[in-house]
Protein backbone atom coordinates (compact mmCIF):
# COMPACT_ATOMS: atom_id res chain seq x y z
CA UNK A 1 0.00 0.00 0.00
CA UNK A 2 2.94 2.57 0.86
CA UNK A 3 4.50 1.44 -2.52
CA UNK A 4 1.28 3.21 -4.53
CA UNK A 5 1.22 5.97 -2.88
CA UNK A 6 5.53 6.89 -3.26
CA UNK A 7 4.99 5.19 -6.55
CA UNK A 8 1.79 7.76 -7.40
CA UNK A 9 4.02 10.89 -6.16
CA UNK A 10 6.83 9.81 -8.43
CA UNK A 11 4.54 9.65 -11.51
CA UNK A 12 4.48 13.06 -11.55
CA UNK A 13 8.05 14.01 -12.34
CA UNK A 14 9.23 10.93 -13.33
CA UNK A 15 13.10 11.84 -13.28
CA UNK A 16 13.89 8.40 -11.66
CA UNK A 17 17.73 8.01 -11.17
CA UNK A 18 17.67 4.04 -9.25
CA UNK A 19 15.37 1.83 -9.45
CA UNK A 20 15.16 -1.59 -9.04
CA UNK A 21 12.47 -4.71 -9.08
CA UNK A 22 12.01 -7.77 -7.81
CA UNK A 23 15.16 -7.41 -6.01
CA UNK A 24 16.43 -10.95 -4.22
CA UNK A 25 19.86 -11.75 -2.99
CA UNK A 26 20.40 -15.12 -1.71
CA UNK A 27 23.75 -16.78 0.09
CA UNK A 28 24.52 -19.81 0.28
CA UNK A 29 24.81 -21.01 4.18
CA UNK A 30 28.33 -22.72 4.40
CA UNK A 31 27.27 -23.49 8.00
CA UNK A 32 24.86 -25.55 6.71
CA UNK A 33 26.99 -27.42 3.97
CA UNK A 34 26.62 -31.15 3.84
CA UNK A 35 29.74 -32.85 3.26
CA UNK A 36 29.54 -33.58 -0.08
CA UNK A 37 26.72 -31.37 -2.27
CA UNK A 38 25.87 -27.61 -2.43
CA UNK A 39 25.40 -25.86 0.77
CA UNK A 40 21.41 -24.68 1.10
CA UNK A 41 20.49 -21.02 0.21
CA UNK A 42 19.99 -18.30 2.31
CA UNK A 43 17.51 -15.51 1.03
CA UNK A 44 18.70 -11.68 2.37
CA UNK A 45 16.57 -10.05 0.58
CA UNK A 46 12.77 -10.95 -0.83
CA UNK A 47 12.06 -9.51 -4.16
CA UNK A 48 12.76 -5.18 -3.36
CA UNK A 49 10.96 -2.69 -5.11
CA UNK A 50 12.12 0.79 -5.06
CA UNK A 51 13.04 4.43 -7.13
CA UNK A 52 15.01 6.81 -6.20
CA UNK A 53 14.21 10.41 -7.62
CA UNK A 54 17.08 12.46 -8.85
CA UNK A 55 17.76 14.86 -6.24
CA UNK A 56 16.01 12.96 -3.52
CA UNK A 57 17.30 11.30 -0.28
CA UNK A 58 16.39 7.67 0.69
CA UNK A 59 17.17 6.56 4.42
CA UNK A 60 17.04 2.35 3.79
CA UNK A 61 16.38 1.43 8.22
CA UNK A 62 16.20 -2.00 9.71
CA UNK A 63 18.15 -3.82 13.13
CA UNK A 64 21.38 -5.67 12.14
CA UNK A 65 20.48 -8.86 9.86
CA UNK A 66 17.53 -7.32 8.16
CA UNK A 67 19.64 -6.81 4.52
CA UNK A 68 19.83 -2.87 4.19
CA UNK A 69 23.27 -3.31 3.39
CA UNK A 70 22.93 -5.79 1.31
CA UNK A 71 20.46 -4.28 -0.35
CA UNK A 72 22.93 -1.07 -0.84
CA UNK A 73 25.66 -3.68 -2.13
CA UNK A 74 23.29 -5.13 -4.34
CA UNK A 75 22.03 -1.61 -6.58
CA UNK A 76 25.81 -0.70 -6.85
CA UNK A 77 26.69 -4.32 -8.23
CA UNK A 78 28.98 -5.11 -5.13
CA UNK A 79 27.18 -8.04 -4.47
CA UNK A 80 25.14 -10.13 -7.03
CA UNK A 81 21.44 -10.45 -7.04
CA UNK A 82 19.92 -13.68 -7.78
CA UNK A 83 17.08 -12.38 -9.08
CA UNK A 84 15.35 -9.06 -10.30
CA UNK A 85 16.26 -5.90 -12.21
CA UNK A 86 18.36 -2.55 -11.42
CA UNK A 87 17.70 -0.04 -13.47
CA UNK A 88 20.60 3.36 -13.50
CA UNK A 89 19.38 6.32 -15.13
CA UNK A 90 17.06 4.50 -17.51
CA UNK A 91 19.65 1.39 -17.86
CA UNK A 92 19.60 -1.81 -17.05
CA UNK A 93 22.68 -2.52 -15.30
CA UNK A 94 21.92 -5.90 -13.76
CA UNK A 95 24.34 -7.99 -16.06
CA UNK A 96 26.31 -5.84 -17.42
CA UNK A 97 29.87 -7.30 -16.76
CA UNK A 98 32.88 -5.29 -15.39
CA UNK A 99 34.06 -3.61 -18.13
CA UNK A 100 30.54 -2.03 -19.18
CA UNK A 101 29.92 -1.28 -15.63
CA UNK A 102 33.43 0.71 -15.35
CA UNK A 103 32.01 4.23 -16.42
CA UNK A 104 28.90 3.81 -15.06
CA UNK A 105 31.28 3.14 -11.36
CA UNK A 106 32.34 6.52 -11.14
CA UNK A 107 28.93 8.13 -11.60
CA UNK A 108 27.71 5.99 -8.17
CA UNK A 109 30.24 6.34 -5.33
CA UNK A 110 30.04 4.90 -1.86
CA UNK A 111 30.73 6.13 1.65
CA UNK A 112 31.78 3.23 4.41
CA UNK A 113 30.67 2.78 8.26
CA UNK A 114 34.17 2.47 9.05
CA UNK A 115 36.36 4.99 8.40
CA UNK A 116 39.39 3.89 9.38
CA UNK A 117 39.20 0.38 7.55
CA UNK A 118 38.14 2.26 4.39
CA UNK A 119 41.10 5.08 4.50
CA UNK A 120 44.31 2.99 3.30
CA UNK A 121 46.45 3.97 6.99
CA UNK A 122 49.44 4.12 4.44
CA UNK A 123 48.58 6.82 2.16
CA UNK A 124 48.19 10.48 2.88
CA UNK A 125 44.88 11.98 2.88
CA UNK A 126 45.50 13.98 -0.39
CA UNK A 127 46.71 10.79 -2.32
CA UNK A 128 43.56 9.21 -1.22
CA UNK A 129 40.99 11.34 -2.70
CA UNK A 130 43.36 11.21 -5.86
CA UNK A 131 43.68 7.82 -6.51
CA UNK A 132 39.95 7.30 -7.92
CA UNK A 133 40.09 10.45 -10.62
CA UNK A 134 43.48 9.52 -11.68
CA UNK A 135 41.85 5.80 -12.23
CA UNK A 136 39.15 7.49 -14.03
CA UNK A 137 41.26 9.35 -16.06
CA UNK A 138 40.19 13.12 -14.78
CA UNK A 139 42.39 16.58 -15.38
CA UNK A 140 43.44 19.38 -13.14
CA UNK A 141 43.46 16.80 -10.00
CA UNK A 142 45.07 18.83 -7.58
CA UNK A 143 42.90 21.72 -7.67
CA UNK A 144 39.94 19.17 -7.75
CA UNK A 145 41.60 17.79 -4.32
CA UNK A 146 41.20 21.49 -3.18
CA UNK A 147 38.06 21.63 -3.93
CA UNK A 148 36.54 18.07 -2.56
CA UNK A 149 38.65 19.40 1.23
CA UNK A 150 37.06 22.81 0.70
CA UNK A 151 33.28 21.35 0.25
CA UNK A 152 33.24 18.88 3.63
CA UNK A 153 35.35 21.89 5.49
CA UNK A 154 38.15 20.18 6.05
CA UNK A 155 41.30 22.54 5.80
CA UNK A 156 43.58 22.16 2.25
CA UNK A 157 47.04 21.35 5.18
CA UNK A 158 45.06 18.17 5.46
CA UNK A 159 45.99 16.81 1.88
CA UNK A 160 49.61 15.72 3.86
CA UNK A 161 47.72 14.25 6.87
CA UNK A 162 47.99 10.40 7.35
CA UNK A 163 44.59 8.82 8.79
CA UNK A 164 45.65 8.03 11.75
CA UNK A 165 46.56 11.68 12.52
CA UNK A 166 42.60 12.59 12.26
CA UNK A 167 39.45 12.00 14.22
CA UNK A 168 36.49 10.19 13.39
CA UNK A 169 34.73 12.70 12.36
CA UNK A 170 37.59 14.34 10.19
CA UNK A 171 38.33 10.78 8.42
CA UNK A 172 34.46 10.06 7.28
CA UNK A 173 34.93 13.62 5.99
CA UNK A 174 37.88 12.35 4.28
CA UNK A 175 35.56 9.49 2.51
CA UNK A 176 32.99 12.09 1.68
CA UNK A 177 35.33 14.04 0.13
CA UNK A 178 36.36 10.84 -1.74
CA UNK A 179 33.40 10.04 -3.15
CA UNK A 180 32.11 13.80 -4.15
CA UNK A 181 35.67 14.35 -5.78
CA UNK A 182 34.70 12.49 -8.69
CA UNK A 183 31.50 14.12 -9.25
CA UNK A 184 29.24 11.53 -9.00
CA UNK A 185 25.25 11.56 -9.58
CA UNK A 186 24.50 9.03 -6.65
CA UNK A 187 26.49 8.09 -3.41
CA UNK A 188 25.53 5.25 -0.96
CA UNK A 189 26.16 6.21 2.65
CA UNK A 190 26.53 2.80 4.83
CA UNK A 191 25.80 3.73 8.44
CA UNK A 192 28.67 6.47 8.29
CA UNK A 193 27.88 8.24 11.25
CA UNK A 194 26.92 5.34 13.68
CA UNK A 195 30.87 4.92 14.71
CA UNK A 196 31.13 8.87 16.06
CA UNK A 197 29.70 10.51 19.18
CA UNK A 198 27.01 12.48 19.16
CA UNK A 199 28.70 16.09 18.38
CA UNK A 200 30.52 14.92 15.15
CA UNK A 201 27.49 12.79 14.10
CA UNK A 202 25.84 16.32 13.72
CA UNK A 203 29.07 17.79 11.61
CA UNK A 204 29.21 15.13 9.50
CA UNK A 205 25.03 14.76 8.74
CA UNK A 206 25.55 18.51 8.16
CA UNK A 207 27.93 18.11 5.75
CA UNK A 208 25.75 15.34 3.84
CA UNK A 209 22.79 18.02 4.20
CA UNK A 210 24.44 20.47 2.26
CA UNK A 211 26.05 18.71 -0.53
CA UNK A 212 22.81 17.15 -1.63
CA UNK A 213 21.57 20.31 -1.88
CA UNK A 214 24.66 22.39 -3.45
CA UNK A 215 25.51 19.42 -5.79
CA UNK A 216 22.14 17.98 -6.47
CA UNK A 217 23.04 14.35 -5.31
CA UNK A 218 21.16 11.55 -5.04
CA UNK A 219 21.33 9.50 -1.77
CA UNK A 220 20.61 6.39 -0.27
CA UNK A 221 21.12 6.58 3.28
CA UNK A 222 21.71 3.21 5.67
CA UNK A 223 21.38 3.24 9.13
CA UNK A 224 19.86 1.66 11.57
CA UNK A 225 18.68 4.68 14.10
CA UNK A 226 16.08 6.23 12.50
CA UNK A 227 16.66 9.89 14.48
CA UNK A 228 19.40 9.95 12.16
CA UNK A 229 17.52 9.38 9.26
CA UNK A 230 14.79 11.73 10.15
CA UNK A 231 17.15 14.96 9.66
CA UNK A 232 18.18 13.84 6.26
CA UNK A 233 15.88 11.79 4.39
CA UNK A 234 12.41 12.34 1.75
CA UNK A 235 11.46 8.63 1.79
CA UNK A 236 12.03 5.94 4.23
CA UNK A 237 12.52 2.63 3.52
CA UNK A 238 12.36 -0.04 6.71
CA UNK A 239 13.42 -3.20 6.56
CA UNK A 240 12.63 -6.60 8.72
CA UNK A 241 14.46 -9.99 7.58
CA UNK A 242 15.05 -9.34 4.06
CA UNK A 243 10.94 -7.38 2.95
CA UNK A 244 10.03 -4.13 3.12
CA UNK A 245 7.53 -3.34 6.06
CA UNK A 246 7.44 0.56 5.48
CA UNK A 247 7.82 2.91 2.48
CA UNK A 248 6.78 5.73 2.25
CA UNK A 249 7.73 10.14 2.49
CA UNK A 250 9.69 10.56 5.49
CA UNK A 251 7.15 12.78 7.58
CA UNK A 252 4.06 10.66 7.01
CA UNK A 253 6.63 7.57 8.19
CA UNK A 254 7.62 9.53 11.17
CA UNK A 255 3.98 11.13 12.23
CA UNK A 256 2.11 7.72 11.78
CA UNK A 257 3.91 4.65 11.38
CA UNK A 258 1.87 1.59 10.00
CA UNK A 259 4.44 -1.28 10.28
CA UNK A 260 4.51 -2.42 13.91
CA UNK A 261 8.28 -2.68 13.03
CA UNK A 262 8.81 0.97 12.57
CA UNK A 263 6.74 1.46 15.90
CA UNK A 264 9.33 -0.60 17.56
CA UNK A 265 12.11 1.01 16.00
CA UNK A 266 11.04 4.36 16.75
CA UNK A 267 10.42 3.03 20.31
CA UNK A 268 13.63 1.80 21.26
CA UNK A 269 15.35 5.19 20.57
CA UNK A 270 16.85 6.54 23.90
CA UNK A 271 15.13 10.30 23.88
CA UNK A 272 17.15 12.74 26.02
CA UNK A 273 14.31 12.59 28.52
CA UNK A 274 13.99 11.06 31.47
CA UNK A 275 10.74 10.72 31.54
CA UNK A 276 10.08 8.79 27.94
CA UNK A 277 7.08 6.42 28.05
CA UNK A 278 7.80 2.89 27.71
CA UNK A 279 11.08 2.78 28.99
CA UNK B 1 27.73 7.91 55.02
CA UNK B 2 30.73 7.27 52.96
CA UNK B 3 29.95 6.85 49.53
CA UNK B 4 31.57 3.11 48.32
CA UNK B 5 33.48 4.80 45.69
CA UNK B 6 35.45 8.03 45.91
CA UNK B 7 37.34 9.52 43.17
CA UNK B 8 39.73 12.43 44.58
CA UNK B 9 40.79 14.77 42.79
CA UNK B 10 42.52 12.47 40.44
CA UNK B 11 45.71 13.87 37.61
CA UNK B 12 47.19 11.85 35.09
CA UNK B 13 49.56 12.82 32.24
CA UNK B 14 50.53 10.83 28.91
CA UNK B 15 54.52 10.09 29.27
CA UNK B 16 56.23 12.33 27.40
CA UNK B 17 53.85 15.43 27.67
CA UNK B 18 53.46 18.35 30.07
CA UNK B 19 49.24 18.41 29.57
CA UNK B 20 47.41 16.42 31.90
CA UNK B 21 45.17 14.24 30.17
CA UNK B 22 42.93 14.08 33.35
CA UNK B 23 42.44 17.38 35.61
CA UNK B 24 41.60 16.87 39.00
CA UNK B 25 38.51 14.51 39.03
CA UNK B 26 36.58 14.11 42.32
CA UNK B 27 33.53 12.22 42.03
CA UNK B 28 31.65 9.35 44.63
CA UNK B 29 29.12 6.82 44.25
CA UNK B 30 27.03 5.04 47.18
CA UNK B 31 25.46 1.52 46.78
CA UNK B 32 23.12 1.09 43.97
CA UNK B 33 23.85 4.11 42.53
CA UNK B 34 24.59 5.11 39.18
CA UNK B 35 26.79 7.78 37.48
CA UNK B 36 27.27 8.78 33.71
CA UNK B 37 30.51 10.12 32.60
CA UNK B 38 29.17 11.81 29.30
CA UNK B 39 31.44 13.17 26.91
CA UNK B 40 32.63 13.81 23.26
CA UNK B 41 35.63 10.99 22.16
CA UNK B 42 38.77 11.78 23.58
CA UNK B 43 36.94 14.00 26.85
CA UNK B 44 38.74 10.89 29.37
CA UNK B 45 35.55 9.27 29.87
CA UNK B 46 36.69 5.96 29.98
CA UNK B 47 40.34 6.30 31.08
CA UNK B 48 38.48 7.10 34.26
CA UNK B 49 36.98 3.88 34.17
CA UNK B 50 40.22 2.03 33.71
CA UNK B 51 42.43 4.11 36.50
CA UNK B 52 39.53 2.68 38.92
CA UNK B 53 39.90 -0.37 37.57
CA UNK B 54 44.01 -0.24 37.16
CA UNK B 55 44.04 -1.03 34.17
CA UNK B 56 45.11 2.20 32.33
CA UNK B 57 48.08 1.57 29.24
CA UNK B 58 51.22 2.10 30.34
CA UNK B 59 51.81 5.27 28.79
CA UNK B 60 49.59 7.06 31.58
CA UNK B 61 50.22 7.35 35.07
CA UNK B 62 48.54 8.96 37.80
CA UNK B 63 49.66 12.16 38.89
CA UNK B 64 48.16 12.57 42.32
CA UNK B 65 44.95 12.24 43.53
CA UNK B 66 43.25 9.05 45.38
CA UNK B 67 40.33 5.97 44.71
CA UNK B 68 38.74 4.80 47.73
CA UNK B 69 37.46 1.81 47.50
CA UNK B 70 34.98 0.60 50.30
CA UNK B 71 37.73 3.73 52.16
CA UNK B 72 40.68 1.79 51.26
CA UNK B 73 42.82 3.73 49.12
CA UNK B 74 43.77 1.41 45.73
CA UNK B 75 46.41 4.12 44.83
CA UNK B 76 49.02 3.10 48.08
CA UNK B 77 48.08 -0.69 47.89
CA UNK B 78 50.77 -3.25 46.60
CA UNK B 79 49.45 -3.85 42.77
CA UNK B 80 48.92 -7.51 43.83
CA UNK B 81 46.75 -6.77 46.55
CA UNK B 82 45.30 -3.97 44.83
CA UNK B 83 44.44 -6.38 41.76
CA UNK B 84 42.70 -9.02 44.46
CA UNK B 85 40.36 -6.80 45.75
CA UNK B 86 39.55 -4.63 42.63
CA UNK B 87 39.05 -8.54 41.43
CA UNK B 88 36.78 -9.31 43.84
CA UNK B 89 34.59 -6.21 44.33
CA UNK B 90 34.82 -4.66 41.08
CA UNK B 91 34.08 -5.66 36.91
CA UNK B 92 33.93 -4.23 33.21
CA UNK B 93 31.20 -4.31 30.96
CA UNK B 94 33.11 -3.29 27.74
CA UNK B 95 32.41 -2.17 24.46
CA UNK B 96 32.85 -4.07 21.58
CA UNK B 97 31.88 -7.71 23.08
CA UNK B 98 33.76 -9.25 19.93
CA UNK B 99 37.19 -8.32 20.83
CA UNK B 100 36.34 -8.86 24.70
CA UNK B 101 35.66 -12.55 24.19
CA UNK B 102 38.63 -14.96 22.94
CA UNK B 103 37.49 -16.32 19.86
CA UNK B 104 39.18 -19.31 20.64
CA UNK B 105 37.69 -20.29 23.93
CA UNK B 106 34.46 -21.38 24.45
CA UNK B 107 31.58 -19.33 26.73
CA UNK B 108 31.98 -21.37 29.79
CA UNK B 109 35.24 -21.19 30.43
CA UNK B 110 35.08 -17.23 29.91
CA UNK B 111 32.51 -16.98 32.26
CA UNK B 112 33.76 -19.40 35.00
CA UNK B 113 37.45 -18.33 34.85
CA UNK B 114 37.42 -15.39 37.23
CA UNK B 115 35.01 -17.44 39.85
CA UNK B 116 37.96 -20.43 39.67
CA UNK B 117 41.45 -18.22 39.77
CA UNK B 118 40.38 -15.37 41.95
CA UNK B 119 37.47 -16.25 44.58
CA UNK B 120 38.84 -20.28 44.73
CA UNK B 121 35.45 -21.79 43.92
CA UNK B 122 35.55 -25.34 42.21
CA UNK B 123 34.77 -26.12 38.61
CA UNK B 124 31.24 -27.39 39.40
CA UNK B 125 30.31 -24.77 41.30
CA UNK B 126 30.93 -22.02 39.05
CA UNK B 127 29.17 -23.27 36.29
CA UNK B 128 26.47 -23.81 38.07
CA UNK B 129 26.38 -20.12 38.77
CA UNK B 130 27.65 -19.71 35.17
CA UNK B 131 24.02 -21.64 34.31
CA UNK B 132 22.14 -19.26 36.86
CA UNK B 133 23.59 -16.02 35.32
CA UNK B 134 22.72 -17.33 31.77
CA UNK B 135 19.01 -17.65 32.83
CA UNK B 136 19.34 -13.94 34.52
CA UNK B 137 20.10 -12.45 31.72
CA UNK B 138 17.67 -14.16 29.69
CA UNK B 139 19.34 -16.23 27.03
CA UNK B 140 16.95 -19.43 26.59
CA UNK B 141 19.40 -22.07 26.16
CA UNK B 142 22.16 -21.33 28.53
CA UNK B 143 23.69 -25.26 27.76
CA UNK B 144 24.10 -24.45 24.01
CA UNK B 145 25.32 -20.96 24.73
CA UNK B 146 28.31 -22.14 27.10
CA UNK B 147 29.45 -24.79 24.52
CA UNK B 148 29.19 -22.35 21.86
CA UNK B 149 32.47 -20.35 20.71
CA UNK B 150 31.73 -15.99 20.75
CA UNK B 151 31.55 -16.19 16.58
CA UNK B 152 28.76 -18.34 16.72
CA UNK B 153 26.31 -15.58 18.57
CA UNK B 154 24.83 -12.25 17.36
CA UNK B 155 26.32 -9.00 18.78
CA UNK B 156 23.27 -8.98 21.54
CA UNK B 157 24.03 -12.35 22.77
CA UNK B 158 27.98 -11.81 22.88
CA UNK B 159 26.85 -8.58 25.03
CA UNK B 160 24.66 -10.77 27.23
CA UNK B 161 27.54 -13.18 28.16
CA UNK B 162 29.83 -10.56 29.24
CA UNK B 163 26.89 -8.73 31.05
CA UNK B 164 26.52 -12.28 32.62
CA UNK B 165 30.35 -12.29 33.05
CA UNK B 166 30.38 -8.92 34.68
CA UNK B 167 28.32 -9.76 37.54
CA UNK B 168 28.87 -13.58 37.94
CA UNK B 169 31.05 -12.79 41.48
CA UNK B 170 28.27 -10.65 42.97
CA UNK B 171 30.76 -7.11 41.96
CA UNK B 172 29.99 -4.02 44.04
CA UNK B 173 30.90 -1.54 41.35
CA UNK B 174 30.61 -2.33 37.64
CA UNK B 175 32.11 -0.22 35.20
CA UNK B 176 29.86 -0.53 32.13
CA UNK B 177 31.94 1.66 29.09
CA UNK B 178 29.54 2.44 26.50
CA UNK B 179 28.14 -1.11 26.29
CA UNK B 180 25.67 -0.76 23.84
CA UNK B 181 27.23 1.25 21.00
CA UNK B 182 28.15 -1.27 19.07
CA UNK B 183 24.64 -2.58 19.20
CA UNK B 184 21.40 -1.64 17.31
CA UNK B 185 18.28 0.24 18.89
CA UNK B 186 15.96 -2.40 19.54
CA UNK B 187 19.00 -4.83 20.79
CA UNK B 188 20.42 -1.34 22.87
CA UNK B 189 17.06 -1.37 24.33
CA UNK B 190 17.03 -4.43 26.01
CA UNK B 191 20.31 -4.75 26.87
CA UNK B 192 20.06 -1.16 28.91
CA UNK B 193 17.12 -2.98 30.44
CA UNK B 194 18.94 -5.58 31.21
CA UNK B 195 21.71 -3.93 32.70
CA UNK B 196 19.08 -1.67 34.45
CA UNK B 197 17.41 -5.05 36.30
CA UNK B 198 20.78 -6.73 37.17
CA UNK B 199 22.32 -3.50 38.77
CA UNK B 200 19.00 -2.79 40.95
CA UNK B 201 18.21 -6.21 41.94
CA UNK B 202 22.25 -6.80 43.51
CA UNK B 203 22.38 -2.59 44.29
CA UNK B 204 25.35 -2.36 42.53
CA UNK B 205 27.11 0.92 42.42
CA UNK B 206 27.91 1.77 38.80
CA UNK B 207 29.95 3.90 36.52
CA UNK B 208 28.50 4.12 33.05
CA UNK B 209 30.86 5.43 30.64
CA UNK B 210 28.61 6.79 27.45
CA UNK B 211 28.64 9.53 24.85
CA UNK B 212 24.97 8.90 24.37
CA UNK B 213 22.61 11.49 26.76
CA UNK B 214 19.60 9.32 25.56
CA UNK B 215 20.91 6.45 27.44
CA UNK B 216 22.25 8.36 30.47
CA UNK B 217 18.70 9.67 30.69
CA UNK B 218 17.51 6.29 30.92
CA UNK B 219 20.26 4.19 33.20
CA UNK B 220 21.58 7.01 35.52
CA UNK B 221 20.86 8.87 38.54
CA UNK B 222 23.45 11.45 38.28
CA UNK B 223 25.63 12.43 35.69
CA UNK B 224 29.38 14.18 35.21
CA UNK B 225 30.14 16.25 32.03
CA UNK B 226 33.64 15.67 30.62
CA UNK B 227 35.47 18.07 28.40
CA UNK B 228 39.32 17.24 28.01
CA UNK B 229 39.82 15.34 30.77
CA UNK B 230 37.73 17.81 33.82
CA UNK B 231 34.88 17.45 34.59
CA UNK B 232 32.49 20.67 33.92
CA UNK B 233 29.25 19.93 35.32
CA UNK B 234 27.96 17.34 37.81
CA UNK B 235 24.17 17.24 37.83
CA UNK B 236 21.22 15.06 38.99
CA UNK B 237 19.75 13.43 36.21
CA UNK B 238 16.35 15.05 36.28
CA UNK B 239 17.62 18.67 36.82
CA UNK B 240 20.08 18.28 33.69
CA UNK B 241 17.41 17.83 31.54
CA UNK B 242 15.43 20.18 32.61
CA UNK B 243 18.19 22.68 31.49
CA UNK B 244 21.75 21.82 31.81
CA UNK B 245 23.86 24.42 33.62
CA UNK B 246 27.16 24.97 31.75
CA UNK B 247 26.62 26.33 28.15
CA UNK B 248 29.07 23.21 27.23
CA UNK B 249 26.37 20.80 28.12
CA UNK B 250 23.71 22.46 26.97
CA UNK B 251 25.67 22.03 23.16
CA UNK B 252 25.95 18.70 24.10
CA UNK B 253 22.38 17.98 24.88
CA UNK B 254 21.70 20.33 21.64
CA UNK B 255 23.61 17.51 19.28
CA UNK B 256 21.59 14.49 20.72
CA UNK B 257 19.45 13.42 17.65
CA UNK B 258 15.96 13.87 19.00
CA UNK B 259 13.56 12.43 15.89
CA UNK B 260 10.31 14.15 17.85
CA UNK B 261 11.99 17.13 17.25
CA UNK B 262 14.19 17.05 14.07
CA UNK B 263 14.88 21.26 13.86
CA UNK B 264 15.67 20.65 17.76
CA UNK B 265 18.47 18.15 17.15
CA UNK B 266 22.16 17.30 15.70
CA UNK B 267 23.19 21.40 16.23
CA UNK B 268 27.11 19.88 15.80
CA UNK B 269 28.75 22.10 18.94
CA UNK B 270 29.36 25.77 18.21
CA UNK B 271 33.07 26.68 18.00
CA UNK B 272 32.69 29.37 20.17
CA UNK B 273 31.27 27.01 22.91
CA UNK B 274 34.55 24.75 22.53
CA UNK B 275 36.56 27.73 22.76
CA UNK B 276 34.99 29.05 26.27
CA UNK B 277 34.87 25.57 27.32
CA UNK B 278 39.04 24.43 26.28
CA UNK B 279 39.94 28.38 27.89
CA UNK B 280 38.02 27.10 30.96
CA UNK B 281 40.27 24.16 31.49
CA UNK B 282 43.49 26.07 30.48
CA UNK B 283 42.75 28.45 33.51
CA UNK B 284 41.66 25.62 35.83
CA UNK B 285 45.54 23.83 34.59
CA UNK B 286 47.14 27.07 35.49
CA UNK B 287 45.22 27.17 39.34
CA UNK B 288 46.77 24.17 39.51
CA UNK B 289 50.07 24.57 38.50
CA UNK B 290 50.10 27.82 41.19
CA UNK B 291 48.65 25.43 43.51
CA UNK B 292 51.47 22.77 42.85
Amino acid sequence: MAHETVAEQLDTERDVLFSASGLEVAFPDMAAKPVFGRAPMVRILNGIDLEITRGSVLGIVGGSGSGKSTLGRALLRLVEPTAGTILFDGRDITDLNEDALRPIRRRMQMIFQDPMSSLNPRRRVGAIIADPMQMHGFDHISTRVDEALDHVGLPRSFRSRYPHELSGGQRQRVGIARAIALKPEFILADEIVSGLDVSSQAQVLNVLAELVEELGLTLAFISHDLSVIRRLCDTVMVLQRGDVVEYGDAEGVFAAPKAAYTRELLDAIPLPDPQQSGW
Amino acid sequence: MSAFLTVNSLSAVLHGFDQRVLRSVSFSIDTGEVLGLVGESGAGKSMIGKAILGILPSAISIIEGEILLNGEDLQKMRPADRRRLVGATAALIPQDPLTALNPSRRIEPQITNRLVDILGWSKSDARVRAMELLNEVHIDSPERVMGSYPHELSGGMRQRVLIASAFAANPKLVIADEPTTALDVTVQKQILRLIRELQARHATAMVFVTHDLGVVSKVCQRLSVLYGGKIIENSRVPDFFKGPRHAYSRALLAATPKYTDPDASLLPVDDAVIEAVAAEVLAADKEWRHGA
